[in-house]
Parts: C-alpha cells; structure tokens; sequence
C-alpha cells in the first residue's frame, strides 16, 4: 500500500505506530529505571491515541473503550504503580546494567526484519490501513522479549513483560481490530492482578537478597553465606 | 535532466557558494549571540567570527619544527573540500549545474576526505594531544558515518535519486505527507550532524579542556592564516548540516526556477529556517550536559538504530 494514496489521518495512524516502535527501541536501551518507567508510559500513551484514531478511522466504535483501557492501565496506573515502588525501595537513581547496549540495538533491527519477513503472509489476508502495523506489532512483541532477556534487574523485566503485552494489545487492534471485549476485559484484569503481584514480589526480592538484581535468585542460599 | 552546460547557471553555482561560505560565520556569531542571552551572559557582536577570522588572517603562521607537507597542505585540503561541498548542496535554489555533478553519497566522502587530512595532519606532528584528538575524532565518524549513509539511503528511497536537487524537488511535488521514515532520518541525521559539527552532547566547540576536547585537540598546533582556514571550514560545516537538513525536511519555499523574485523567497526562507534550527540546537544546548566520551558510541548508536528504522519502517509502513 503507497502511503501516498492515504488521507492525512491514516498516515498520521502509520506514523504514530511508527514511533510506537521508536519507545520499544529506547526502553531497550535505557539503562535508569525511572526513565524507562516514563517511557513506558509514552508508550501506553501513543498506543492508545493509535486505537483512537484506528475507531475514528475505522468507525468501530468499542475501539474506544479499548483506547481508554489502555490509557488508564498502560500510560496512568502501571506507570504509576512502579513510580511508587521505585520510591519506596529507594532504587530512584538504580541502573541496569547493559552489557552490549549497541548489539542489542542491532539485535533489535534484525528481529524487525525477521518479524516483517514473518508477517507477510499474514498481510495478504487483511486489506485495511493498519495491515502494515502487524509486523511492527509483533516486532513490538519481540523487542519485549529481548529486554526480558537482556535485563538484570526485576523492575525492568517487568517492563519488558509488560511492553511485549502492548505488542500483543496492538498485534489485536491492527489485525482484526480489537478482540472480542470479554478477552479485552479479561488480559486488562490479568495485567492489573499481575502488576501488583508483581509489586509484592519485588519487596519479597529485596527483603531476601537486598537487591533487585535477579541473577542473584540462581544462587542457591548455602553455598554463599 | 539538469543540464551541466549552462552558462548562467554556473554563475548562480560561484554566487550561491559564496554566499554559503560567507554567511557560514555569521550564522555561528547567531548561535553564539542565542547562547549567551539564554544563558544570561553579555553577548558579543554577531560579526565576531569575522572578526576573529580578520585578526587570525593577519597573524604570521608559526610552523611546528618537523612539521611535513601534510601538516601545511592541510588547511588547503579541508578549506577545499568544504567549498566544493558547499557548491552541491542546494541554499536557496535547486536544479543547479553543479548538483548534477555530485550527489549526497560524493558530499559524504568528502566530509571523510577532509577528516582523513585533518587526522593525518593532527598527528604528523607527534604532540599528545594531537594522536589523542585524531584517535577520537575517528572514533566517532567511524560511528557516524554509517549512520549518515543509512538517513541517506532512506532519503532516496523516498525520493528515487541520491542527487540532492532531485530528493528536494521530489519532496517539494509530494506535498504534505506524513512519512514515518522523514521523520526517523530527520532525527538520526540530526544526531549525526551533532556529533560531527562537534555540539555539545558530544563535544564542547567553546573549551580547550584536555580531557574532552575533539576537534580543538586536532587543531592546537596550527596558527595564523591556516588556523582561520580550519575554523572557517568548520564554521561552514555546520552551515553545510544546518542547511542540508534544513532543505530536505523542510524545503517549502526553495527556489524552483531561476529567477530573481523566486530566488529572493528561496533566501528568505532559508535565513528563516537556519535561524529557527539554530533556536532549537542552543535550547538543546542549554539544557543538555556533554556527556562522557565513552557515552559517545551510544548516543551515535542511536542515531543509527533511527536511521535503520527510518528505512524499515519505509519498507514495512510505506511500501509494504
């Protein structure tokens, strides 16, 4: 599809998935912990102005309440949630430790093309705008991973965990424009319970071992006293 | 097809170079003036660089005592390059017989071609601070450089054509559209200019502190008549990045034809747009710290990944 035979809205939809990827490439190489919670939330940010205009566009109208979902879950409460924890631990100037930040940036680019090459097929089936934004939504998914992979520290795999279910989120609105609203409900509930087990873990983790650094959850507790 | 015999064209071609030359201190006296008076220091007159050219012009050159031909060909070289760079890139007219002569990939090699020297020359002498400049400087366009190629090759995916007059006149007849990969190149080209113009994340052009200087360590052992040359070159550089990004992301008002009203909105616009960027670098100036050199790889590292995403999401978002 030839952008240039686009409207302006639906361009502005492809641009604005376009730096959906950008904030799942800088959450892959920010090392502070309280800048990659703010990226975090840019990203449930421009996610759910992307469902806004996709419902606008496409005329769908529970698209909005998936965009509002998103915006109080992924750009407010999550956000907010780990803010909070992160003050109260006292980890505000933490860093991760990122051993090659420029490999898994590079890394990063080759799952992009290996996730458009993957999606192809799939773009036969469906003929709307958001056809192009599969394959940006399941990179999105894939760059969750790596960060998960990658990363050291519990906060920031949560985050990772947490960007890979905005790609699935996204992989959703642009494929068949959102899911039935009972699975929406459902993975928003599942989201909400796990950020706050999530939070009760991390007091756990750094009650035990005084850090949040999770290599440190492989040693067995005999073998260093 | 731009036609390379052209007589009046040519003389647009020496007339718009000079002025690129020429305008190119005073677009840094701008920067310096904007900078001071954000940062609430008296500020000195926008003619300074000039000033400072004149008085460097008038000095005597001391040589070093084993300085070679490399080290006195030097100043020559990179002043130059600079100028034959200048003359490709569009200011304030496209379609000129001198861009058919080069496009952007040449205008890169060029930028290399006058790195190359000045390293060269750094360390012909054999001082310190001139190996350790030289080893930094290739540190960082050694990163920069493909960055730079990666904007340019989204640039003419976009446009069709490496020839900067053409990526112009075709972003001009497309009108408005929102591309992702412009948008993506702009930043990663913006970076790249930052870094090899030597700002300020990357490099502080107002400091002679050891321990962090680039480009300054290169030059410490020249004087006189070459060092005007040298920071002249630079000086135009940075009005060879301000207006390369300038003109492509924003060409509207850019002369089409050749004649004088058009011509005169196609500077005026210019002007506009170069002294809007020079806003928005000191306002980034002022409020970003240089960050430590072993920052640098990363910071260029990401200027890469945006140019590698302004390509993919050209094939993904636009094309696909």
């Amino acid at each position: 599809m030839n952008i240039m035979l686009l409207t302006l809205s639906e361009q502005a939809i492809l641009l604005l998935a376009g730096l959906v990827l950008f904030t799942s490439f800088s959450l892959l190489a920010q090392p502070r912990i309280v800048a990659a919670i703010r990226t975090f939330a840019w990203q449930g940010l421009l996610l759910s102005i992307v469902t806004v205009m996709v419902a606008i566009d496409t005329g769908l109208h529970h698209l909005y309440i998936s965009a509002l979902l998103t915006l109080l879950m992924k750009a407010i409460f999550i956000p907010w949630l780990l803010h909070r924890l992160v003050h109260k631990m006292e980890f505000q100037r933490e860093q991760d430790i990122l051993h090659h930040p420029v490999l898994v940036l590079l890394a990063g680019g080759i799952l992009v093309i290996f996730c458009y090459s993957i999606a192809l097929p799939i773009k036969q089936l469906s003929n709307s705008v958001t056809q192009p934004i599969i394959a940006l939504s399941m990179s999105m998914v894939m760059l969750g991973m790596l960060m998960l992979i990658t990363r050291h520290k519990a906060v920031s795999q949560v985050i990772g965990f947490m960007a890979m279910e905005n790609g699935l989120f996204f992989a959703g609105v642009s494929a068949t424009h959102g899911m039935p609203m009972i699975v929406e409900l459902g993975i928003a509930f599942d989201v909400f319970v796990a950020a706050i087990i999530f939070g009760v873990f991390f007091f756990h983790i750094k009650d035990s071992f005084d850090s949040l650094d999770v290599d440190h959850l492989s040693s067995l507790s005999e073998s260093d006293s | 097809m731009i036609d390379i015999i052209d007589f009046k064209g040519w003389i647009l071609v020496i007339i718009q170079t000079w002025m690129f030359v020429f305008l190119a201190p005073l677009l840094v006296g701008w920067l310096t003036w904007l900078k001071c008076h954000l940062q609430n220091r008296s500020a000195p007159s926008l003619f300074q660089p000039y000033k400072n050219l004149w008085r460097l012009f008038h000095k005597d050159v001391l040589l070093p005592k084993h300085a070679s031909l490399i080290f006195r060909m030097t100043p020559y070289i990179i002043a130059g390059v600079m100028l034959i760079a200048a003359s490709i890139i569009p200011l304030f007219v496209v379609r000129m017989p001198s861009s058919a002569t080069a496009d952007v990939i040449v205008l890169v090699g060029f930028f290399a071609l006058a790195k190359f020297f000045q390293s060269l020359a750094a360390m012909d002498i054999g001082t310190a601070f001139g190996g350790m400049g030289a080893s930094r400087e290739m540190t960082v366009s050694a990163l920069a450089e493909p960055a730079m190629l990666m904007a340019v090759f989204t640039l003419a995916m976009v446009a069709g054509s490496t020839n900067l007059s053409t990526v112009v006149e075709t972003i001009i007849s497309q009108g408005l559209v929102l591309r992702p990969s412009l948008l993506f190149a702009f930043a990663g080209l913006v970076l790249v200019a930052i870094a090899e113009t030597g700002r300020i994340p990357v490099d502080n052009p107002s400091t002679h502190l050891e321990l962090t200087m680039i480009h300054e360590a290169m030059v410490l052992e020249y004087s006189g008549r070459m060092l005007a040359l040298i920071e002249w070159s630079s000086m135009t550089k940075l009005m060879v990045y301000g207006v390369l990004i300038c003109n492509v992301f924003f060409p509207w008002g850019i002369a089409q034809h050749h004649d004088l009203y058009s011509m005169f909105i196609g500077f005026v616009a210019v002007g506009f747009k170069l002294m809007l960027l020079a806003v928005c670098l000191v306002v980034a100036e002022t409020l970003l710290a240089k960050m430590r050199l072993f920052r640098v790889p990363i910071f260029l590292s990401l200027a890469f990944t945006l140019s590698l995403l302004g390509l993919l999401s050209y094939i993904i978002l636009e094309v696909g």
